[in-house]
């Protein structure tokens, strides 16, 4: 079965370790995951400056690894990024801001990249929506 | 077969971005002529009342983009009953017209798609 997951919810809630566990749980069931796509709060699992203290889960990092180390198609939403400071090299030059933050394994793009993943997907799962 | 999209904004225009946000994957998903339906539910009715004040919280009134839905071809436009009764709202309150539907609609509506996203 095809899989498009999204994740609106930050780092430090249930639900972003709930997606990411459930992701993996996608590909080890022998699914595929079409395109993952962070928006809203969601974008902040994709930045390379999370913290999380040394007896917790570092879920912005276990994202980055897991999207590089299969390969995915790891989407944030640029308008939602741009909003809470989650920026590539191209944007922190285009904006004049003095750092880039993006993980490894994503891409900036826009909300079309969400609709044209739903297209193709069997299943659409949300983490985190209100 | 293009697949559907409902999309639920459960959010008051003045409880931070949600609501634009919502919003905006409908716009997004309009520029593509896809089959998208927009419903608000609990807060997310706020976003439809009349004369709001959105610069006094110095924010961007969204009405207008609402009701230029129609002008982007979406026009499955939703509200829940019980959501405007509980906040002592009704039909005169709305700034566009959209289907208000009771509990038994709501299910069927989201029965109707394909994808529902909900923010």
């Amino acid at each position: 079965m095809k899989f498009v997951i999204a994740l609106f919810a930050p780092p430090h809630s249930p639900a972003a370790r709930r997606a990411l566990r459930f992701a993996e749980a996608v590909l080890a069931g022998g699914h595929e995951i079409v395109r993952l796509f962070f928006y809203q709060d969601g974008v902040h699992s994709a930045s390379a400056n999370v913290v999380a203290a040394q007896d917790e889960l570092d879920v912005a990092a276990e994202w980055s690894r897991f999207v590089s180390a299969n390969q995915l198609d790891g989407v944030v939403c640029i308008a939602a990024g741009l909003r809470r400071g989650v920026l590539d090299a191209g944007e922190a030059q285009r904006y004049q801001r003095p750092a880039a933050n993006l993980a490894a394994g994503w891409e900036l793009s826009g909300l079309g990249q969400l609709h044209e993943a739903a297209q193709q997907a069997d299943r659409l799962v949300c983490f985190g929506g209100q | 077969m293009a697949r559907s999209m409902l999309i639920i904004s459960r959010q008051a225009p003045w409880a931070g971005p949600s609501a634009r946000e919502a919003l905006d994957i409908v716009l997004a998903g309009g520029a593509f002529e896809l089959p998208l339906g927009l419903l608000f539910l609990d807060d997310g009715v706020f976003q439809l009342t009349k004369a709001q004040q959105a610069a006094s919280l110095e924010q961007k009134d969204l009405t207008a983009n609402l009701q230029a839905l129609p002008l982007f071809g979406i026009d499955s436009l939703f509200v829940a009953r019980s959501s405007l009764t509980e906040r002592n709202l009704d039909e005169s309150s709305l700034a566009l017209p959209v289907e208000i539907l009771d509990d038994a609609g709501l299910s069927t509506l989201i029965n109707r798609y394909d994808h529902v996203i909900t923010i």
